[in-house]
């Protein structure tokens, strides 16, 4: 399960924020310490995680001490919907 | 003899009870923070600067996260008489060795006396400052607000005078950084006194902001516009606004907010990222103007933010326009409030459908000069320059590039537009300058970083701004010649470069292009021409 929730993350980040769909995003990449996602789509990435997993990020968990990875990003979706 | 001290002072005997700043924090409950507060926190921080001997007159860099330590060491400076420079702190994408670099060479220019900073971040600025090798620099720890009754006998700010300098402004980047705007107590002054009825600005106002104070739209309209005019201000952090835009528009229903300036991309970011269940009960009819600010102002992002705050109350007259800039104070123009802004309706006279950015300040010269510097007649496209009595005193310790700022007096701004029925329209840039969510890039900054990373061929590299309807700003991209034909080493530079780019700028990049060599067009003197490659990015990849 923890594998589907992130390739559905990693095709929502490559499509919607980099638009590059070909980017292929590593589980352990770093999203935000790297820049590779700014503070501008960050509160897009909470919107979609609560309309796709049904799971509410609060905006103080949107920055790199609560996940920079989508391994940490799932795990924490994961564990919200259990 | 007015200065900001003597204001303060004069706040602090008649209206101590007031509240000057609501603190907005995320997590915590507001802060309500008196004129008696702010002049006793002001007073207890200056009380620190004493302490490390510094003088009126020396300038206090001021690197601090929004909350009260902030505010009272602005106030505090302010009071002491020195003169402060807020600076943006550290943020998490930024490369802290980069940090430390533009730091240190800011140090080496402006020679601050002390840079005041969070304890935790001590280290950075203290290696900083050897590396700028400037010993004189004091380091003060400024977490915990100390507060103390004022004895305005013994505060230097009080015996500042009106010529004398009261802050210096800076824009970002390594370039930026290096041209503090140094404005006088009389410049502000005069701003304000100009400004404030052009917006008819009273007690009654409430100003609702999330704005950096390391921007002049932040720093003056919403931070020194109301302390001083004494009208209420709702302060948020930026960060705070950025993970949850709605904050905004809560905090206008709960103040009863009556005007705040936006930079244009935040028309869209509010547009479209605030949920419905966020704006239950938020009222937004008090709003009285919003004002777009610091970026191209586009009809389409106005259209967007009332179509989805009308319901809340929005009135769509309420959406304002301005033209600012650091070296004017702030406002150059400013659109009539309460009234529909002009559009260039067309008729052969400049770009039809451009919104205006209002008529000229009562303060405010404006001439539109052709490249060989000869006024140019109505509707006609050049370079904007200005004239007033709150232009900026200097750049500070660079008198090289005031004196090449200004021409028979007029400061030259760098921007495009033309006049029509005695509103500016704003066209565009003469210097290569992008602007993202309001804040100024030079490119130059970003190419040379990208030359550094390895697999490109140094030099040969061009960054611009590429518009985005969607977004209501510029997105940066750019091109860059690779040494490596191969395709899947040029995806793996790209990345590179981005990531690299990003880490030492701060600036997000949408797109990095790897193109043959001499795929860029130069100039006769050998340089990449920055419009030309735009122009031939768009047409080959997006075409």
């Amino acid at each position: 399960m923890g594998d589907d929730i992130i390739r559905s993350l990693a095709g929502y980040i490559a499509t919607e924020i980099l638009k590059n769909p070909q980017r292929v995003i590593r589980p352990d990449e770093k999203l935000i310490s790297s820049g590779l996602i700014d503070s501008f789509h960050l509160v897009d990435l909470g919107l979609f995680v609560e309309e796709r997993f049904g799971v509410r990020l609060d905006d103080s968990e949107l920055n790199a001490d609560t996940f920079d990875t989508l391994e940490q990003l799932a795990a924490l979706v994961a564990a919200r919907r259990a | 003899m007015t200065t900001f001290a003597s204001v303060l002072a004069e706040h602090y005997c008649y209206a101590a009870d007031r509240p000057a700043i609501y603190l907005q924090i995320a997590g915590q409950p507001d802060r309500v923070i008196t004129y008696s507060d702010l002049v006793c926190g002001a007073a207890g921080f200056a009380s620190l600067l004493e302490q490390q001997g510094i003088r009126a007159g020396e300038v206090v860099v001021i690197i601090l996260q929004h909350g009260e330590p902030l505010v009272y060491a602005f106030w505090g400076a302010i009071l002491h008489g020195a003169v402060p420079a807020i600076l943006p702190p550290l943020t998490e994408k930024l490369l802290p060795a980069r940090y430390r670099a533009d730091l240190a060479a800011l140090i080496r220019v402006t020679r601050p006396r002390a840079i005041v900073t969070y304890p935790r971040f001590a280290g950075e600025v203290a290696y900083a400052v050897r590396v700028a090798a400037e010993p004189a620099t004091a380091i003060i720890e400024f977490a915990e607000p100390i507060m103390r009754a004022p004895d305005f006998g013994a505060l230097g700010g009080l015996r500042r005078r009106s010529d004398d300098h009261v802050l210096l402004q800076h824009s970002s980047g390594s370039t930026g950084l290096q041209k503090g705007v140094a404005l006088s107590h009389r410049a502000v002054f005069n701003q304000l006194d100009a400004y404030a009825p052009s917006i008819g600005l009273t007690h009654d106002d409430v100003i609702v902001s999330w704005l950096p104070l390391y921007h002049d739209m932040g720093l003056i309209a919403s931070f020194v516009m109301p302390v001083l005019q004494r009208v209420p201000l709702v302060l948020m952090s930026p960060f705070d606004w950025v993970r949850a835009p709605a904050r905004l528009m809560q905090a206008i229903a709960r103040y009863r907010g009556t005007l705040t300036w936006l930079p244009n991309f935040a028309y869209n970011f509010c547009a479209t990222r605030i949920r419905e269940r966020e704006l239950e009960g938020v009222d937004l009819s008090s709003l009285r103007a919003v004002i777009n600010c610091s970026e191209p102002i586009y009809h389409s992002s106005h259209q967007r933010f009332v179509q989805r705050f009308r319901s809340c109350g929005l009135r769509p007259e309420a959406l304002a326009t301005c033209y600012a800039m650091a070296e004017n104070t702030f406002a150059v123009t400013q659109s009539v409030i309460g009234a529909e802004v002009s559009r260039n309706e067309g008729g052969g006279i400049g770009h039809s459908g451009q919104v205006s950015s209002g008529r000229p300040l009562a303060n405010v010269c404006i001439r539109i000069l052709s490249e060989e510097r000869r006024d140019l007649s109505e509707g006609e496209i050049g370079e904007i320059a200005l004239r007033s009595n709150c232009m900026l005193s200097e750049y500070y310790h660079r008198p090289d590039a005031t004196a090449q700022a200004f021409f028979e007096g007029f400061y030259l701004t760098g921007d495009l537009g033309y006049m029509l029925n005695g509103e500016l329209y704003v066209t565009g840039r003469k210097k290569d300058l992008i602007i993202v969510g309001g804040k100024n890039i030079y490119p130059q900054d970003l190419e040379a970083l990208a030359s550094e990373v390895e697999g490109v061929h140094p030099g040969r590299v061009a960054a611009f701004g590429v518009f985005s309807e969607e977004a209501g700003t510029e997105e940066v991209v750019i091109v860059a010649e690779a040494e490596s034909e191969d395709l899947s080493e040029r995806a793996r530079i790209a990345e590179a470069v981005r990531a690299y780019v990003t880490q030492n700028s701060d600036v997000a990049v949408r797109r990095v292009v790897m193109v043959d060599r001499h795929w860029l067009v130069k100039t006769s003197s050998g340089k990449v021409a920055r419009g030309a490659n735009k122009a031939k990015y768009l047409s080959e990849f997006l075409g």
